[in-house]
């Protein structure tokens, strides 16, 4: 299958080894991977401000950058969401409506891609430790992904995962509402994190990095001692 | 002051301006197979109910050991009598108010004659019903599903000598005991024929409330005790 | 009505500060709301298809709300035809000359009330108090929240975050009432103030969870019972309601009524649901004389004419989508400001008292959709968040932001500029100097609380490359 990744600017320059994991595993499955050269950005951060006509301009964008795409795969289950639920809202009623509706039902989420698109539950991964799961909230409610990532690291040999008391609980970090309202989505993180350090974790794992920036940030200057890999970084270990 | 001008017209008028234009129906997917649900088909979503009497019966009294509401499985109106006698006697009642019909007028004839009966059928003085340590009431149905007593005036001695009265006693028959509120709510529209009563209440344990930190304290305003006395 | 010191907006950012850093108070909210989610989980277990009654029920308010003038119509003539009276009124102040006006003619002299948000949202006590009525609130966290001459701090759960010692404090001081940590205890201390007061009032104030339109009935769900007891005892009922609460049928309330006690208490149903049809009627021994519905419009109607959001008004006041939120959770029932507090109160506000000033409640949120989740009329609650913040920004692009987002998307339409970014630096980088220093710095506001990852010595693209040029020499496994 040829498939297409978006890789979104912060994965670009903060977590390439996510993407890389990615590609890999992909290749390893017999696919071939592209990563279209024009893809930026998928407009999610105007559109959550309320700003449509700006992200409209910028998601317009990418429909052209992935139009010839047979399937695209996301490692983010925010941006997932954003061109899978919010593509055809944005676009209703305007001339590319036809054209975000076909993006919206190639693209995929990474965890559902794996296990309802290709069938594949095990990757013949191993990986040593304690690990905890985060859902994102955009990929467990606008796009329904809860069991894949479990089912997926059920099977990597040596993680022992643990299911924290807050796992569907957001990290509070919503994108630009992480830094117009800072008080509250650092509040969040510390729920979210005091979670995650009662399972005695030594990872905290999830399908979006986005929120692993978040938890992280709060992690590594309040305790330091957890670490976070997104899902893809986990599965890449033959 | 001067009463204020009744905006009926301006209300509505602003409605019907609003709904010109119509409003989608969200999660359409979510949406009962065979298009608008019916009130029929509640009964495919709500907690089960077994279909038979006994079960409907277990599933009533596991639901008030929840609710803590008293259950008790009686006879014969004499039974019944005595229960209310024992509970009159252990907890030291002088008055107990009550209203007349076919049980309750069969039981009070075996009461304690120290028991002080207050009718209210007549109308009564408020403050010695708010005084009286219980009330005995017939009720119009029991509801398997929720656990619930329905009340109303006709049937239940007016409005308040359900809730008023620290203990609430209600006397019923088995029979009396429908599957859930669909149920209930066509029985009394095939009873009343739109000639309702001015209050048809579901009561549902004794009064509580959660208020404090979320902890269940009874008899918050209304009874503490509800005592359920089932005829056969 | 109270003036605000300060406006809107900046009330909540001083208040959101305070109370997140009071974490005494959040960990008591949680643990209070986490014996909520217990309960309400058992229960909803019970049902057999939650999901395909959430769904009849968004139907059923759909329907209701999409015909509201032809069933408030049908509801005004079956309760008047019992004997019951109509008021509408088109704002609170209409809603509030009413109810005084009644009380002046009647010369009601003490007024008991059941809870009633409606109330709340016109300031009723306030107005009555200012007439030289007494009023007392029946329902006992209501009650606590009147001692203490504070708002409601959750529209189900008016007094969630006081502890028992402070409850103790409070009875102590303005009931003179011994000191005790006993939750029972201090509930009977209200019960033993209050049930005097049933006897003795004259006019009983009551909210409405719905009104039934078949038969001309106000339903109201409650547990405690003071509300069965505001409308039985006195001589004159008046129930103050929001003209959205209308349904169709009796028999609709076989399904709502467990699904609002299920999702706002996790009870399968409250402790008392009871259908009020007009004054006492023709060989009824007892009931109030006269019964007044106030039917409130108050910029519902508004609400109305926005189809996009009118499911808004499907609204059952359970109260769920509150016990979820973290953002509530967080900041707490006051700091929202509002009568209707947390998701639904941020949806709803700014429809009622302005988008521009209410506009930073639904910019206040993570758009979790936990709330629409659990709603169990299946309000898009969350996605409305999102549409007011757009409606807000095509009626008045915010200072500052207008230009840094018309910024993004000219970036982000062009690759090589865009490429040429991200080689030297996070994105965030190239447009911080737009607002460097300004309320919206976003490097201040993360890393205040938060590290921030340094950016990668080589990005995704360049690995990418490099791995596809090794790949064609075959040399990648
Ligand atoms: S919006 Fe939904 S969840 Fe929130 S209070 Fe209303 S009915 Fe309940």
């Amino acid at each position: 299958m040829r498939i297409s990744l978006f890789v979104p600017c912060f994965i670009d320059s903060l977590y390439p080894n996510v993407a890389m994991s990615m590609v890999r595993i992909l290749e390893r499955l017999g696919h071939t991977v592209e990563v279209p050269e024009s893809q930026t950005c998928c407009g999610q951060p105007p559109f959550n401000s309320g700003y449509w006509d700006e992200a409209r301009s910028v998601a317009s964008h990418q429909l052209k950058a992935f139009a010839d795409a047979d399937v695209i795969v996301s490692g983010s289950g925010s941006c997932g969401a954003m061109m899978k639920v919010f593509y055809p809202e944005l676009f209703h009623d305007h001339p590319e409506e036809a054209a975000a509706k076909s993006i919206s039902s190639k693209t995929w989420e990474f965890s559902e891609f794996l296990v309802n698109k290709l069938g594949v539950r095990d990757l013949g991964s191993k990986f040593e430790g304690r690990a905890t799961f985060h859902d994102g909230c955009h990929g467990l409610r606008e796009l329904g992904t809860k069991q894949a990532p479990r089912e997926l690291l059920r099977h990597v040999k040596g993680l022992e995962l643990v299911e924290m008391s807050e796992a569907e609980t957001c990290c509070g970090f919503g994108g630009t509402f992480a830094v117009k309202y800072p008080q509250i989505s650092t509040a969040m993180a510390e729920v979210k994190c005091n979670a995650i350090c009662e399972t005695k974790a030594d990872y905290v794992i999830s399908n979006d990095s986005s929120c692993l920036m978040q938890i992280g940030g709060w992690l590594d200057r309040n305790i330091g001692s957890v670490k976070c890999l997104h899902l893809a970084e986990v599965l890449d270990t033959p | 002051m001067n009463a204020p001008q009744n905006d009926r017209d301006a209300v509505l008028g602003r409605i019907r301006e609003a709904l010109r234009i119509p409003a989608p129906l969200h999660h359409p997917a979510e949406r009962s197979a065979g298009g608008e649900p019916t009130t029929a088909h509640f009964r495919e979503w709500l907690p089960p109910v077994g279909p038979t009497p006994d079960e409907r019966l277990a599933l009533f009294t596991q639901l008030s050991e929840t609710l803590r509401s008293e259950l008790i499985l009686c006879d014969s109106a004499a039974t019944a009598a005595s229960h209310v006698a024992r509970l009159a006697s252990e907890n030291s009642w002088k008055t107990l108010g009550l209203h007349r019909g076919e049980l309750t007028s069969a039981m009070e004839p075996h009461f304690p004659a120290d028991l002080e009966r207050l009718w209210v059928d007549e109308g009564y003085d408020k403050d010695a019903l708010e005084a009286s340590d219980a009330g005995l009431t017939e009720c119009e149905l029991l509801v398997a599903q929720t656990g619930s007593v329905c009340v109303t005036g006709p049937s239940s001695g007016g409005r308040v000598l359900s809730v008023l009265p620290p203990h609430h006693l209600v006397v019923a028959r088995r029979s009396q005991l429908v599957t859930d509120l669909t149920e209930a709510y066509a029985s009394l529209a095939a009873k009343y024929r739109g000639q309702y009563p001015s209050m048809i209440s579901f009561i549902t344990g004794p009064s509580r409330t959660g208020d404090i930190e979320r902890i269940l304290v009874l008899g918050a305003h209304g009874p503490k005790r509800l005592t359920i006395l089932l005829l056969p | 009505m109270s003036a605000l010191s300060s406006p809107p907006k900046d009330q909540f950012l001083q208040d959101a500060d305070r109370t997140t850093g009071d974490s005494p108070r959040r960990d008591a909210v949680r643990k209070a709301l986490h014996n909520y989610q217990s309960a309400r989980n058992r229960t909803g277990a019970t049902f057999t298809d939650w999901k395909a009654a959430r769904a009849a029920a968004a139907t059923i308010k759909h329907e209701a709300v999409n015909h509201l003038d032809q069933y408030l119509e049908e509801f005004e003539r079956q309760f008047t035809a019992r004997g019951g009276k109509v008021f509408w009124a088109s704002n609170s102040q209409q809603a509030r000359d009413y109810i005084l006006n009644l009380a002046k003619a009647r010369n009601v002299r003490a007024i008991v009330k059941s809870k009633a948000m409606t109330g709340e949202e016109i300031h009723l006590n306030e107005a009555l108090v200012a007439a030289g009525f007494g009023v007392v609130e029946s329902d006992l966290g209501e009650f606590i929240q009147q001692l203490k001459g504070e708002a409601p701090y959750h529209f189900v759960f008016p007094c969630m975050h006081l502890r028992r010692d402070e409850i103790s404090d409070l009875f102590n001081r303005e009931l003179g009432t011994a000191k005790t940590d006993s939750p029972e205890e201090l509930t009977m201390i209200a019960r033993r103030v209050l049930r005097r007061t049933y006897v003795e009032a004259d006019m009983g104030i009551s909210g409405g969870n719905f009104i039934v339109a078949e038969t001309g009935m106000i339903s109201i769900t409650e547990n405690e019972g003071n509300a069965r007891l505001t409308v039985g005892v006195p001589k004159i009922h008046v129930a103050l309601v929001g003209i959205e609460k209308v349904v169709p049928r009796l028999a609709d309330l076989a399904l709502l009524l467990p699904m609002l006690a299920t999702a706002g208490t996790g009870q399968h149903l409250t402790g008392y649901n009871s259908m009020y049809g007009g004054p006492r009627q023709p060989g009824e021994n007892d009931g109030p004389e006269e019964f007044h519905v106030v039917l409130l419009d108050n910029h519902r109607t508004r609400l109305l004419a926005d189809p996009e959001q009118r499911d808004a008004l499907h609204c059952i006041r359970c109260g769920a989508c509150l016990n979820v939120c973290p953002i509530f959770k967080n900041i707490g029932g006051h700091t929202y400001g509002t009568t209707y507090q947390g998701p639904i109160g941020s949806v709803i506000t700014p429809h009622f008292r302005g988008l521009q000033d209410w506009k930073h409640l639904s910019g206040a949120s993570s758009l979790c959709g936990a709330c629409t989740e659990t709603c169990p009329v299946g309000i898009d609650i969350h996605h409305h968040l999102l549409h007011n913040r757009r409606n807000a920004a095509a009626q008045k692009p915010a200072p500052g932001e207008g230009l840094l987002w018309k910024a993004f998307a000219v970036l982000m339409r062009r690759p090589a500029l865009y490429k040429l970014a991200t080689k030297f630096a996070p994105l965030g980088s190239m447009l911080h100097p737009l607002i460097q220093g300004t309320a919206v710095d976003p490097v201040i506001a993360w890393t205040a609380t938060r590290d921030f990852p340094e950016a990668a010595r080589k990005s995704f693209r360049t690995q990418f490359k490099a791995h596809q040029a090794a790949k064609q020499q075959g040399g990648v496994r």
